[in-house]
C-alpha cells in the first residue's frame, strides 16, 4: 500500500445540524510533526472539525484518515489521538496524579512505569510538586498544565487542542504559548490547535488554516497568510488592515482612493475591479504635507499610544479613512503627507461584483427568492413558475432595523470596513443564503435585520432561455 | 430604640425569626423532651434504668436489628433498581425523559397510606401472601422515587466533557461508566441513600398494613410504647433510632468529598 506522507487527511468533510451547515466540503492534510492551527471566528466550524478528528462528531459526508487508515467509524477511545479540552475537563474525583495516570491505568501498564511517566510529564509542564493535589484547588493555568500533561502522557500520534488558552489571562496566555511551542519542538508530536486568536495562530503555527462559515478560506504559513491574504475576510481577520475597493488599471498599476499607485501585481486584467489590502504599519507618514514625496495628504483624526507604536486614524483628502501605525506621534488635527510603497500594496481578485440569487417567478411582477417574495419590474414573459437568476448590486440591498419593514430577515455575519463604507455579509434566517451589502450605516455582528430591495434594482435573467 | 428595631427588621437575617421560633417549638423542644424523658423515671428523677431495660429485652433488640436489616435491604434494592432507571432517564432525549421522570414521581402525589392500602388490596386480589416479601416490596415501591430523583439530577447535570475526556484517553463505554460516571454520581447516590434509609428505618404504617401486623418494625415498637403511656422507655427507643440516623449522616457526609453535592432539588 502506498503510505501517504500525511498523518491526518480530511477529504470533503461536510456536517450539518438541521439546516445549518457547519462544515462544507472541508479537505485538509496535516503532515507528521506539524503544528497546524485552525483559525476562525466563533461559529465558523473549527471546533466541529477538531471534534470530528477526535471522533466525537461523525461527519455526514467525507473521509477522515489517520496514517492512511480510514477512521470514520472508529470510536474515539480507539483513536490514537488525545485532546486538550477547552474547559480542561479534569476529573474532579481524582487528584492530579490520578488524572494524568487515567489513560495509562486503562492500558494496564505496570505501576512503576505509570509513576515514571506521570512524573516525567509533570516535570515537563513544571507541575512536579502538585502530584497529590486536588484538581479543583488548582488555578486555571495549573489546571491547563495538568490537562496538557494528561493528554501527552499517552504519547498520542496527534495532540488536538481546543482553544486551550482561551480561559487564561493575557500574561499567562503568552507564557503558555511559549511553553506549548517548546513542548511541540521537544515531543515531536503533531499538534492540531484550534483558536479564534489570530496572534496566537501567528505565534505558534507552522501552518495556519483560516476558516469561516464552515469553509476553509486559506491554508499557508503565518508569513504568507499575513502578507498574501487571499480575500478581504482573511486580511481582516489576520492582523489589522485597510481594505479598499480598487481598480487594476494595468499590470503593476492600481487605482484606489482616487489615486493611481504603483504595485507589484501582474496578470490581474485591465480596468478590473479588485480589492487591495494595505497593513497599517506599511503606510508612511510625512510630517510636512507639502513634501513633494507625499502621494496624498491626510488629516490625523485620532491617535492612541499602544506601547511600541501609535495607532492613528487619518482621513485622506478624498475622504477615505485609514488606520496607520507609526513609532512617531502626530498630533490630532495636523495635516500630513502619506506614502504607500508598491511592495506594501496587496491586490486581491474580487470574489464577486454583485449578488446573484436563484429565484422563481411568482407572477409577472413578483419573484420568489431568499425565502421571500420580492416585487420586481414587470416581466412580460413571466407567467409564474419560471426559474430565474437574479442580480442585485451590493448597494441596492436595504437593511431595516425593524424586521417588520423587510421582506425577509437576516443576521449580520461579517463586517468589513472599506475606507469609506462598510461591506457586510448577512445571511437570511430562513433560507440561510448569503447576501452581500455595501452600506454607510453602522451595524454590529449578530444584528437581525430586515432586507428590502427596490423593484428597479432587481435584475432578472431567464435561465430557461439561455439553456 | 425604635430606630434599632427598624434597622433589625431591615436585615435579611431578621426575616428568619418566625422560622426560628417555629423550629424552637416544634423541632428543638421535642428533641429536648425526648432526651429528658429518656434519662428520667416516672417520678422525674435521673436514671439510666430505661436503657438497661432496652438492653435486657432481647425482643426489642431483635426488632431493632431486624428493622435495620429491612432498611438496609430496601436501600440496596432501591439503588439496584433506581440507578439504572436514573441513568437511562438522564440519557434519553429531553422531551421523552421529562415525561418519564414525571411518571416515576407521580405516585409520590398519592398519600403513602392510600398507596399501601391499595397494594394490600392488590396483593389480596392476586393472591400474594402478605409478609416479609410484601413488606420489602411496599417499602421499595414507596421510596424508590427518592432514590431515582437525586441520582437523575446528578447524572443530568454532569458535564459531558468528562465523558468525552475519558473516551479520549482510551476508555471503552464500560470503563467510562465505572471510572468516571459512577464515581461522579456518588453525591446523588448518597443523597438517595439518606432519603431512603432514614424513613425506612422509622416506618411503621407500611409494615403494619403489608404484614397484617405480623412483623413488627422498630417504628411500631416506639409507637406502641408511646401509645401505651410508656413515655420514658419510648423516648429511649426514639433516641437510639436518632443515633443510628446521625451515624448514617456522618458516614455518608465524610464519604462525600465533592463539593457539588447533588441534592433532591
Amino acid at each position: 500500500m502506498n503510505k501517504s506522507n500525511f498523518i491526518i487527511e480530511l477529504k470533503n468533510i461536510s456536517k450539518s445540524y438541521g439546516n445549518k451547515v457547519v462544515l462544507d466540503n472541508v479537505s485538509l492534510n496535516v503532515k507528521k510533526g506539524e503544528f497546524v492551527t485552525i483559525l476562525g471566528p466563533s461559529g465558523c466550524g473549527k471546533t466541529t472539525l477538531l471534534r470530528s478528528i477526535a471522533g466525537f462528531v461523525t461527519p455526514d459526508e467525507g473521509q477522515i484518515y489517520l496514517n492512511g487508515e480510514l477512521i470514520n467509524e472508529m470510536p474515539p477511545y480507539e483513536r490514537q489521538l488525545n485532546t486538550v479540552f477547552q474547559r480542561y475537563a479534569l476529573f474532579p474525583h481524582l487528584n492530579v496524579f490520578e488524572n494524568i495516570a487515567f489513560g495509562l491505568k486503562l492500558q494496564k501498564l505496570p505501576k512503576d512505569e505509570i509513576e515514571k511517566r506521570v512524573r516525567k510529564v509533570l516535570k515537563l509542564v513544571s507541575m512536579s510538586d502538585y502530584e497529590w493535589r486536588d484538581v479543583e484547588s488548582l488555578s486555571g493555568g495549573q489546571q491547563q498544565r495538568v490537562a496538557i500533561a494528561r493528554a501527552i502522557v499517552n504519547r498520542p500520534q496527534v495532540l488536538l487542542l481546543d482553544e486551550p488558552l482561551a480561559a487564561l489571562d493575557l500574561k499567562m496566555r503568552h507564557d503558555m504559548q511559549m511553553e506549548l511551542k517548546e513542548m511541540h519542538k521537544n515531543l515531536g508530536i503533531t499538534f492540531i490547535y484550534v483558536t479564534h486568536d489570530q496572534e496566537e495562530a501567528l505565534t505558534l503555527s507552522d501552518t495556519i488554516v483560516v476558516m469561516n462559515d464552515g469553509v476553509i478560506q486559506q491554508v499557508g504559513n503565518p508569513i504568507d497568510i499575513y502578507n498574501e491574504p487571499i480575500n478581504p475576510f482573511v486580511a481582516d481577520f489576520i492582523g489589522e488592515s485597510n481594505i479598499l475597493n480598487a481598480k487594476m488599471i494595468e499590470d503593476r498599476k492600481v487605482e484606489f482612493m482616487n489615486h493611481e499607485f504603483e504595485c507589484v501585481d501582474e496578470n490581474m486584467g485591465v480596468n478590473n475591479p479588485v480589492d487591495v489590502v494595505v497593513r497599517p504599519e506599511d503606510i508612511y507618514i510625512l510630517p510636512d504635507k507639502d513634501n513633494p514625496a507625499a502621494m496624498m495628504t491626510a488629516k490625523v483624526m485620532t491617535s492612541i499610544f499602544k506601547g511600541v507604536h501609535y495607532e492613528m486614524t487619518v482621513i485622506t483628502e478624498n475622504g477615505y479613512e485609514l488606520m496607520i501605525q507609526d513609532y512617531n506621534c502626530f498630533e490630532v488635527g495636523s495635516e500630513v503627507g502619506l506614502i504607500i510603497r508598491p511592495n506594501d500594496i496587496h491586490v486581491m481578485k474580487k470574489e464577486r461584483l454583485q449578488n446573484t440569487f436563484k429565484g422563481t417567478m411568482a407572477d409577472s411582477t413578483h419573484v420568489k427568492m431568499l425565502g421571500g417574495v420580492f416585487e420586481c419590474k414587470e416581466q412580460s414573459w413571466a407567467e409564474g413558475g419560471e426559474d430565474v437568476l437574479v442580480n442585485v448590486a451590493f448597494k441596492a440591498v436595504d437593511m431595516m432595523d425593524d424586521t417588520e419593514d423587510g421582506v425577509v430577515d437576516a443576521d449580520v455575519q461579517v463586517i468589513l470596513y472599506m475606507g469609506n463604507h462598510y461591506h457586510l455579509r448577512i445571511r437570511t434566517l430562513e433560507s440561510r443564503e448569503a447576501v452581500f451589502v455595501d452600506t454607510n450605516d453602522i451595524w454590529d455582528e449578530g444584528d437581525i435585520v430586515g432586507i428590502k430591495i427596490l423593484p428597479k434594482d432587481i435584475k432578472i435573467n431567464r435561465v430557461a432561455n439561455e439553456a | 430604640m425604635k430606630r434599632n428595631l427598624l434597622r433589625l427588621a431591615g436585615k435579611r437575617g431578621a426575616w428568619g425569626f418566625p422560622y426560628l421560633i417555629f423550629m424552637l417549638i416544634f423541632v428543638l423542644l421535642p428533641l429536648i423532651l425526648v432526651g429528658v424523658y429518656a434519662f428520667t423515671d416516672h417520678a422525674g428523677h435521673f436514671t439510666l434504668a430505661n436503657f438497661g431495660q432496652f438492653f435486657n429485652q432481647s425482643k426489642d433488640i431483635n426488632t431493632f436489628l431486624y428493622s435495620l436489616g429491612i432498611a438496609i435491604i430496601t436501600t440496596l434494592i432501591c439503588i439496584l433498581i433506581g440507578y439504572p432507571i436514573a441513568y437511562i432517564l438522564s440519557n434519553a432525549n429531553l422531551c421523552k425523559s421529562e415525561v418519564m421522570v414525571m411518571l416515576f414521581i407521580l405516585p409520590m402525589w398519592v398519600n403513602v397510606l392510600v398507596r399501601t392500602l391499595a397494594t394490600v388490596a392488590l396483593f389480596g386480589f392476586v393472591g400474594i401472601p402478605l409478609g416479609e416479601g410484601a413488606l420489602i416490596f411496599g417499602m421499595v415501591y414507596n421510596f424508590l422515587p427518592f432514590m431515582i430523583l437525586p441520582i437523575y439530577n446528578v447524572l443530568k447535570k454532569m458535564d459531558k466533557s468528562y465523558i468525552e475526556a475519558a473516551q479520549d484517553m482510551g476508555a471503552s463505554p464500560a470503563k467510562v461508566f465505572t471510572k468516571v460516571i459512577f464515581p461522579l454520581s456518588m453525591p446523588g447516590v448518597i443523597s438517595g441513600v439518606m432519603m431512603v434509609f432514614m424513613p425506612t428505618i422509622s416506618t411503621f404504617a407500611i409494615s403494619e398494613l403489608l404484614t397484617m401486623n405480623k412483623i413488627k418494625l422498630f417504628g411500631t415498637t416506639i409507637q406502641e410504647n408511646i401509645n401505651n403511656g410508656l413515655w420514658n422507655y419510648g423516648s429511649v427507643l426514639a433516641l437510639l433510632m436518632l443515633v443510628i440516623i446521625l451515624i448514617t449522616t456522618w458516614v455518608t457526609d465524610s464519604n462525600d468529598t465533592s463539593e457539588s453535592a447533588g441534592g433532591l432539588i
